[in-house]
């Protein structure tokens, strides 16, 4: 039965669910059981904003605390898988992927590919990113672009409770790699979720909300955002789609490119910078399939092209806004030739 | 309420957990003459899109409810009245629904008087089932394959009024077990449940119902069974007719060979709400009623752990070949004359056709114009006079 749980709670229950079933499924990454200062026994933490909390007891010896080395544990973690268990591993903050990323793209993402298919890597990588929580330039990007950009991977950002369950359970349960993108700010973000384990299928987008004037495509936490501003333009009468991606590789263009054959206008919301990201990418995809049916072009609403700024004030604008894609779909209603 | 000539519409409780609903269209105006049945007022709830039928006959006075606004459950939406009330009473009652609306829902109301959700433990298997309605003769309904005891929303609450009334999640359904082998808890015999053509309707299905009259202690009950739950439901009967006051079977499967194999096949194989939305649509006779959001709740549940294997398993015992495979017929002739029997059908049935009504023997037959499979859901007050009429007839 559905009851309502927080994203964090629907993220914590996959995790249960899919140890429960298949004992090949491990947890490891910093801090996942013990903490800074604790001894490790103790079930302290569950990760830097407690995400695994309670699995160290229950599934004893199946919950691993790893040195402060990604590079040493996230190339454990895919060794691991092609060993045959199903690790998940927490980046705690995607912006660390620096020092671990020729495990992710030249490793993991290759081996199926170059052993003919023979090799499988069903690693997990959990990852927090995006801004919000005052954590700086170096720990608030989105980089899920850069993921998205390698063959190889699959890349995942749930949007809802509901959503981060189906699609951890499925991202488990995958043969592939998966990076698997959790935005702290959505964490205590609560909604109905089944008590019964479901996967959700990579490469399905979830129309959100329908509407015929305008589409929206958009992922994560910008889908809440999306959403506040569709509220407020259906009020002035302006009826908008609003696409949640929820996976951007393998990515549902057919999805997106129907809407927009119905309603001629698109407007992309991302949080992400705006060179090379997923904004460019859909602008791309419906500029050539679907360029007879565009009525206006298209409006990109993303942060701009800086680092996340520490200020309070500026990081607050360089999220984009309700208002600022309010502004970008009365852009493309309003255009004339 | 100053005259009691005044009739107010009142906002219907469709489905358990409905507080608010909201008009989003009026189909009747001021002064229009409305008969029971007739379309009033399309609503829409964060679960589903309906069309409020009227269940009083009469002149309407005034539209309370504004089209967009949120309105409680059982608020007065509108007033039917004749001639005769004058304006100022009219007004005044209208005034008193104005403020229930402007009132909102009281805070408490979350949960109070809602449904009992409860679990019945047969077989070493959960079945859910929720129960609404203090006293009166027990009546259970039985949904169909691949539905789930919401698809009573709009006829639960209604006949709670006078009865007590139970509606189940069968096996492999919303929110019971979804292992439907009609072998032990622990399973292992391998494929589906199918095989022999017995399968799990008159096996664990039937054991369900039986399970659920058990744990609400009613020796004896009216049974509502739709498509295969109309099978299950003489299934159970035809075990011990002495236990079942009544009958009411809407659409039930088994009475003839033809069926439409495509939708069920395609129904239990559909992995997308692009494969799955045309399918469902063949459900209703007028397939708008189809929303995103009632694909998005049966992707949702298709998508459970378990219920793939469990609709295969069933479609197994529904299904031989492209026809269908369950003789309800003998059930029936089974259970005798002592239980009354009625049977309803859509006319635009698109699923099982509306011409195998002629094959339920003795039975009182109701064939409903302007619905396909799922009578209950677009002419609820329809079946549902049907449904009292049958739980009467049982005296």
């Amino acid at each position: 039965m559905a009851r309502n749980i927080t994203y964090r709670e629907a993220i914590n229950e996959a995790l249960t669910q899919e140890m429960e079933r298949d004992e090949s499924v491990i947890v490891l990454g910093e801090d996942n059981a013990g903490g800074a200062g604790a001894p490790g026994e103790d079930d302290a933490w569950g990760g830097v904003l407690g995400v695994t909390k309670g699995l160290y007891h229950k599934f004893p010896g199946r919950v691993l605390d790893t040195p402060i080395s990604e590079s040493a544990f996230i190339g454990a973690a895919i060794g691991a898988a092609t060993a045959g268990l199903r690790p998940v591993a927490e980046l705690m903050f995607v912006d660390f992927m620096g020092v671990c990323f020729d495990q992710i793209y030249n490793q993991a993402a290759k081996f199926r590919y170059m052993f003919g298919g023979k090799a499988v890597t069903p690693v997990v990588i959990r990852t927090m990113y995006g801004a919000g929580l005052r954590a700086a330039a170096q720990h608030s990007q989105c980089l899920y672009p850069l993921f998205t950009h390698i063959p190889g991977l699959k890349v995942v950002l749930p949007a809802t409770p509901y959503d981060a369950k189906g699609l951890l359970t499925q991202a488990i349960r995958d043969n592939d790699p998966v990076m698997f993108f959790e935005h702290k700010a959505l964490y205590d973000l609560a909604g109905p979720v089944p008590e019964e384990s479901y996967a959700l299928p990579f490469g399905e987008a979830n129309v959100v909300r329908e509407g015929g004037d305008v589409t929206i495509v958009t992922l994560g936490r910008m889908v809440h955002t999306s959403l506040s501003a569709a509220s407020e333009l259906a009020a002035a009468g302006v009826q908008c789609e609003v696409i949640d991606l929820r996976t951007t590789s393998p990515l549902d263009s057919d999805t997106v490119l129907e809407s927009v054959e119905a309603t001629g206008r698109l407007v992309v919301v991302d949080e992400a910078h705006p060179r090379c990201s997923i904004a460019t990418d859909i602008s791309a995809l419906v500029a050539q399939k679907a360029f007879g049916a565009l009525r206006a072009p298209i409006e990109m609403v993303t942060a701009p092209h800086t680092p996340v700024p520490f200020s309070t004030a500026l990081e607050d604008i360089f999220i984009p806004d309700a208002q600022r894609v309010v502004n970008a779909v009365k852009a493309v209603t309003g255009w004339t030739r | 309420m100053t005259d009691e000539r005044i009739v107010p519409v009142t906002m219907p409780k469709w489905g358990l957990s409905m507080r608010l609903g909201k008009i989003t269209g009026w189909i009747v105006g001021e002064g229009d003459e409305v008969t029971v049945g007739d379309d009033l007022a399309d609503i829409e709830t964060d679960k589903i899109t309906g069309t409020l039928e009227a269940a009083d006959t009469g002149k309407i006075r005034r539209i309370v409810a504004r089209v967009g606004e949120d309105v409680p459950v059982s608020g007065t939406i509108a007033l039917i009245a004749p001639d005769g009330v004058s304006d100022d009473d009219l007004d005044a009652a209208a005034a008193a629904a104005r403020a229930v609306i402007d009132a909102g829902v009281p805070e408490d109301a979350e949960g109070a008087g809602g449904p009992i959700v409860q679990i019945a433990e047969v077989r070493g298997r959960k079945v859910s089932f929720a129960g609404v309605g203090a006293d009166g003769d027990v009546v259970l309904l039985i949904h169909g394959y691949g539905g789930d005891r919401n698809s009573w929303l709009f006829l639960q609450e209604p006949l709670a009024a006078r009865y007590r009334v139970y509606a189940l999640d069968l096996p492999g359904h919303g929110t019971s077990s979804k292992d439907v082998r009609d072998s032990g808890s622990s399973g292992g015999a391998g494929g589906s449940g199918g095989a022999g053509g017995s399968g799990g309707i008159d096996g664990l299905l039937a054991d369900a119902v039986v399970g659920v009259l058990d744990a609400v202690g009613a020796s004896r009950a009216h049974l509502v069974g739709h498509s295969m739950g109309g099978a299950v439901a003489l299934a159970v009967a035809a075990r011990d007719p002495g236990r079942i006051a009544s009958l009411t079977l809407i659409a039930p499967s088994g009475f003839g060979r033809q069926i439409n194999a495509v939708y069920l096949r395609g129904f239990a194989g559909a992995q997308t709400r692009r494969e799955l939305k045309p399918l469902v649509g063949e459900l209703f006779a007028d397939d708008k009623l189809v929303t995103r959001q009632v694909v998005d709740d049966l992707l949702a549940y298709k998508r459970l752990d378990g219920v793939e294997a469990a609709l295969q398993a069933l479609l197994d015992s529904l299904l031989g070949g492209d026809e269908q495979r369950g003789d309800s017929a003998a059930a029936l002739a089974a259970i005798g004359d002592a239980v009354p029997v009625t049977v309803v059908w859509g006319r635009q049935d698109r699923i099982i056709p509306a011409e195998q009504a002629q094959a339920v023997a003795g039975a009182v037959r109701y064939v409903i114009e302007g619905a396909g499979h799922m009578p209950h859901m677009e002419r609820p007050v329809e079946v549902q006079t049907a449904i009292e009429d049958t739980i009467a007839r049982a005296g």
